[in-house]
């Protein structure tokens, strides 16, 4: 009873807190002078079409490493969680026909466009981690449906590590290159043309690790749940 | 608005279930639920009245690209709350499955998923 009446007390403290916000919003008509900025200098300065990339990959890229930092430690954490104790072999059914065979046709067909999302994540909307999650469905729909299907852990921990390795490496180029207060600037690379496939600067380079780096991971996490599938 | 109001609804109807549900899978369905009340809540301050996406192609400026930008400025929403969202939702889903693999692991010690067995882990 008295759980109750708490539970209904912070509901509603909870609505009181937000009703302000609520009551006092209105939906803005002008971009505020961050945004403007951040929306002028995406095609002024690093030759970007998609204003949504330049702040996650460039203008707030820290946020980003930070970002992929907690995915590799949530993955981390899965796979201790999720740790195989005795070799008994987990239990798996096979998929259906239909399943079978719509994984064999259509898994390939998500890889590419998976590929194709974030290495065009700076043309069109999309980038690395909506790739990455692509890329992971894909192998998902085929860990349902083979009963055989092994991942290879090698090929997981390297394309896991070197794309991490490799997203930090490039940031530090701009270090290198560019002068002391250019961490992950991508201008080192040629701007190339606007709106063209290799264009601004180091950015698509930097998306595409991401991609990688985010399918890598989820794809690891498949592979701790799989591993434990039918021993509960 | 009407983004604003549902999401703000989304966090308290996630709070309700997170806050009544005894079984620990339906405690993490709530938090989903709230933190998709939450992106919706950031989406809806980004918005800009009659804004498109902030992607600054051909279908907000025919200039070339370095005043394609200043053009752009009065059609396209805030792109800073998008990538917020875009990333809490990546977040979102590691952190979910955190959250699972440790019921699993629960469940496999104590034989029950519902929050009431497991008191003597409460403080």
């Amino acid at each position: 009873m008295i759980k109750n009446i708490l539970t209904v007390v912070a509901i509603i403290g909870l609505g009181w807190i937000l009703y302000p916000l609520l009551v006092d919003f209105e939906t803005s008509t002008v971009l505020n002078p961050l945004a403007q900025e951040y929306v002028k200098g995406s095609a002024a300065d690093l030759n970007l079409p998609n204003a949504v990339t330049a702040v996650v990959v460039t203008y707030r890229g820290l946020d980003t490493l930070g970002e992929v930092t907690v995915l590799f430690l949530a993955t981390a954490g899965i796979g201790y969680f999720l740790k195989r104790r005795s070799n008994k072999k987990a239990k798996q059914t096979a998929g259906s026909e239909i399943l079978q065979t719509g994984a064999k046709l259509l898994t390939p067909l998500f890889m590419v466009f998976g590929i194709y999302i974030f290495s065009h994540g700076h043309l069109s909307p999309g980038g690395g981690f909506q790739g990455g999650v692509v890329i992971a469905s894909g192998i998902l729909m085929i860990v349902l449906a083979e009963v055989n299907f092994h991942f290879s852990h090698l090929i997981l921990q390297f394309s896991e590590s070197l794309s991490g390795i490799a997203y930090v490496g490039m940031g530090l180029a701009g270090l290198v290159l560019l002068g002391l207060n250019n961490f992950l600037d991508p201008r080192y690379f040629l701007p190339g043309n606007y709106l063209a496939l290799f264009s601004a600067g180091a950015i698509p380079v930097i998306y595409s690790l991401i991609g990688i780096k985010v399918g890598s991971e989820l794809a690891s996490v498949l592979a701790a749940i799989q591993q434990d599938g039918g021993e509960a | 608005m009407i983004t604003l109001v549902f999401g703000m609804l989304l966090v308290l109807v996630g709070v309700w279930a997170m806050l009544t549900r005894k079984q620990i899978i339906r405690i993490i369905i709530g938090f989903t639920i709230v933190d998709t009340g939450i992106h919706l809540i950031i989406v809806a301050i980004g918005y800009v009245k009659g804004g498109t996406a902030p992607i600054l192609d051909r279908a907000v400026s025919e200039l070339p690209a370095a005043a394609a930008g200043v053009e752009a400025l009065g059609k396209v929403v805030d792109p800073v709350p998008s990538a917020l969202v875009l990333t809490a939702i990546v977040i979102g889903l590691a952190v979910t499955g955190l959250m699972l693999a440790y019921t699993v692991r629960l469940f496999k010690h104590g034989k029950s998923d519902s929050i009431d067995d497991y008191e003597e882990q409460k403080w």
